[in-house]
């Protein structure tokens, strides 16, 4: 699972999610914003892969990249490998069987997400019916399961209940149930529980583990929290101004941080044991996608950054087994005092 | 309680918020639906201290913040600052209150207006106040921005123009020109992005020393409020389940809920994974409020007590106090952690 992204060739037959050089633009007034540039990585089957960044770091845009998601002006380019297939190239017709079929996404705010005027209930026969045969009956004792799947107490009455009578947390998991209906392959997680409560939140990451193992699904999981990678995710991906900066297994890069962002990152979060001190924040603020610095993006924010990283961008270069980063000084960064 | 005197204290205070009142309850003669905010609050911020509230949305923990500085009158009972009841403040008095006691919010795109300069916001609160003669003003400007750390060139630029944290900086720098002693900060950073709110977060640490304040920091991120409060009070629907020095609280929390909150806050160790959910249910709706302790329908040491009697707050360890039947619960780790220090 953690040599995914070495091996690299889906010859093999292994099913996979396998992004390369996914770059979306987007043609605005002030210029040509480029939301995500270059991104590569590799979801293995079953696996949890984290996407993290602070807000306009493109993780949103790439994972709606994948589904095709991205609208006028918006332009997406590379390649999306799924099942042997290219999703960006793949033709409309085609594409809506793998939505909502073999890849399903769930969002942040599952108000906006679910249809207001529509019981729970035919939200989530909508799915089964365009992409299974069942018949009325069938689809409604498949919603039932899944309802109660996903943990919706009184399942039957809540079948035809909307969704402003559901609780945050019960639309959530409502939403779950919609993406599940298919069983999907892999799963898209746009923020699932940045709306919601602690305690609704650590249900939901629960729910969804449970899912990935009873289901064997991968699931791909966009958030700003490292408490939430840390939880959960098997592998991360961080990204800066629209780029990947460092991947690697969670394990790996919590403990020993090769990029300066991803090092700042961790010391922005205040813990146990270091009340009432400094944190270790990152100076400025994160760049405009349509003024992005020369040379590396986080030079200007960098305490590393020397006149190479001020003219030349790194590239995201392989330095072990599945682990990659974008620093010239990956080196010396690993090397600094830990965070703690 | 004690010879010394605190700088704010809430005394049981009780908030409702009245709720729709459909013609069925009307004709049934039903009273109108009200929202419990808060029922019967009790506590004291000490002078120079950072006291910390948490809880889930709809907590009461905003409602509670707002109080505090008038914003909303409290139904019953009573908030004093320096011994005298906020609520009989008026004319110069309430103004010299609302000068020593200042509210920063959440929302730093909503709480300024959008036609005003920096330097018209800030010099509104100066003028407004007469903390400074008319020609010193530009001069005060300047030296706030210097303390929230904005570049100078800021005074005559518009909210628009600057980052979420930037504007967060000015609505701080508005807050400190009248030179308050308290400052209610509520969700101050949580519309932040992680690196910008460490900043925030390092700033209002740094500000504290220097200037001697008490801050009363409202927050839903446990790890924050660890971080930077010296007493935390945990709240759940309205009522306090827990006041605790923040060592202790988050060593060996003395209410269930208050430990399933901490269980439920993902730590940065990935090493820490843990498949158990650690709080079932949802939080009952304020509009129907059970009788007995509010978390008694989550709670997992749930007894028949529970159901029937509500639990006030009462002492546990120093300075301790938690609002639970189980007056033991969590004691043996709060006696394991005492002799030896915390080590991890």
């Amino acid at each position: 699972m953690t040599a995914s992204t070495a091996q690299t060739t889906m010859s093999d037959g292994t099913k996979g999610l396998v992004v390369r050089g996914l770059t979306t633009t987007f043609d605005t007034t002030r210029g040509l914003a480029i939301a995500a540039a270059d991104v590569d990585f590799d979801v293995a089957p079953g696996e949890v892969v984290g996407l993290v960044g602070e807000s306009g770091s493109g993780k949103s845009v790439t994972l709606r990249s994948i589904m095709r998601l991205i609208r006028e002006p918006g332009k997406v380019s590379g390649r999306v490998e799924w099942g042997g297939r290219d999703l960006v190239a793949m033709p409309a017709e085609e594409l809506r069987k793998v939505r909502g079929g073999e890849i399903a996404m769930i969002f942040q705010e599952p108000m906006t997400a679910l249809n207001p005027v529509l019981p729970i209930g035919v939200q989530i026969e909508e799915n089964l019916k365009a992409h299974t045969g069942l018949t009325g009956s069938q689809r409604r004792a498949r919603a039932l399961e899944l309802m109660n799947i996903v943990g919706i107490p009184a399942a039957e009455r809540r079948l035809d209940e909307y969704p402003h009578q559901f609780s945050g947390g019960m639309r959530q998991r409502a939403m779950i149930a919609i993406a599940l209906a298919c069983s999907p392959k892999l799963l898209l997680a746009d923020e699932p529980t940045t709306a919601l409560d602690v305690t609704i939140q650590d249900q939901i990451l629960k729910l969804l583990l449970d899912l990935r193992d009873r289901l064997a699904m991968s699931v791909v999981l966009v958030t700003h929290d490292l408490g939430v990678v840390a939880a959960t995710c098997d592998r991360m991906a961080v990204m800066y101004a629209g780029r990947i900066v460092e991947t690697g297994t969670v394990a790996e890069v919590f403990a020993r941080p090769h990029h300066p962002y991803t090092r700042g990152l961790l010391g922005s979060v205040p813990r146990s044991g270091h009340s009432r001190t400094m944190l270790q924040s990152i100076d400025g603020t994160p760049p405009s996608l349509t003024a992005l610095p020369q040379g590396c993006a986080f030079h200007p924010r960098c305490s590393f950054a020397t006149e190479i990283c001020r003219t030349d961008r790194p590239p995201l270069d392989l330095i072990g087994a599945g682990r990659r980063v974008a620093c010239h000084h990956h080196e010396e960064v690993a090397a600094a005092e830990p965070i703690l | 309680m004690n010879t010394h005197r605190p700088i704010l204290s809430v005394d049981g205070v009780s908030k409702r918020f009245s709720g729709p009142y459909s013609l069925l309850r009307r004709l049934k003669g039903e009273p109108p639906l009200a929202v419990h905010a808060l029922s019967n609050v009790t506590l004291d911020v000490e002078r120079g201290e950072t006291l910390g509230i948490v809880g889930e949305s709809g907590c009461g923990k905003s409602t509670l913040a707002r109080c505090m500085v008038r914003l909303h009158e409290a139904d019953d009972g009573a908030v004093r600052f320096d011994g005298t009841d906020i609520s009989n403040l008026h004319g110069s008095a309430r103004r010299a209150f609302n000068r020593r006691v200042q509210m920063i919010f959440q929302d730093p795109y909503g709480s300024l207006n959008p036609r005003m300069t920096v330097q018209q916001i800030i010099g509104e609160a100066l003028s407004v106040h007469k903390m400074r003669p008319k020609a010193d003003i530009p001069a005060r400007i300047a030296e706030l921005l210097d303390l929230v750390r904005l570049p100078a060139d800021a005074a005559a630029r518009y909210p628009h123009e600057f980052s979420g944290g930037q504007r967060q900086r000015i609505g701080i720098a508005r807050a400190l020109a009248v030179e308050p002693e308290v400052i209610v900060a509520d969700e101050l950073v949580s519309a932040l992005d992680v690196s910008v709110q460490a900043q925030v977060v390092n700033l209002l640490l740094q500000l504290q020393e220097k200037l001697h304040l008490t801050v009363v920091f409202v927050a839903h991120d446990l790890r924050l409020v660890r971080h930077i409060s010296h007493r935390v009070v945990v709240m759940y629907l309205g009522q306090i389940m827990e006041i605790s020095p923040a060592d202790a609280l988050f060593s060996a929390p003395r209410h269930p809920y208050s430990k399933a909150l901490l269980e439920a806050a993902p730590e940065l160790d990935p090493g820490q994974k843990n498949r158990n959910v650690a709080l079932r249910g949802e939080l009952p709706s304020p509009l129907n409020v059970p009788p007995g302790c509010p978390f008694a329908g989550r709670c997992p040491h749930v007894f028949d007590r529970c159901t029937v009697e509500r639990p006030l707050l009462s002492p546990r360890g120093p300075g301790q106090l938690a609002a639970c039947h189980l007056t033991d619960f969590g004691a043996a780790e709060a006696a394991a952690t005492l002799p030896a220090q915390p080590g991890h």
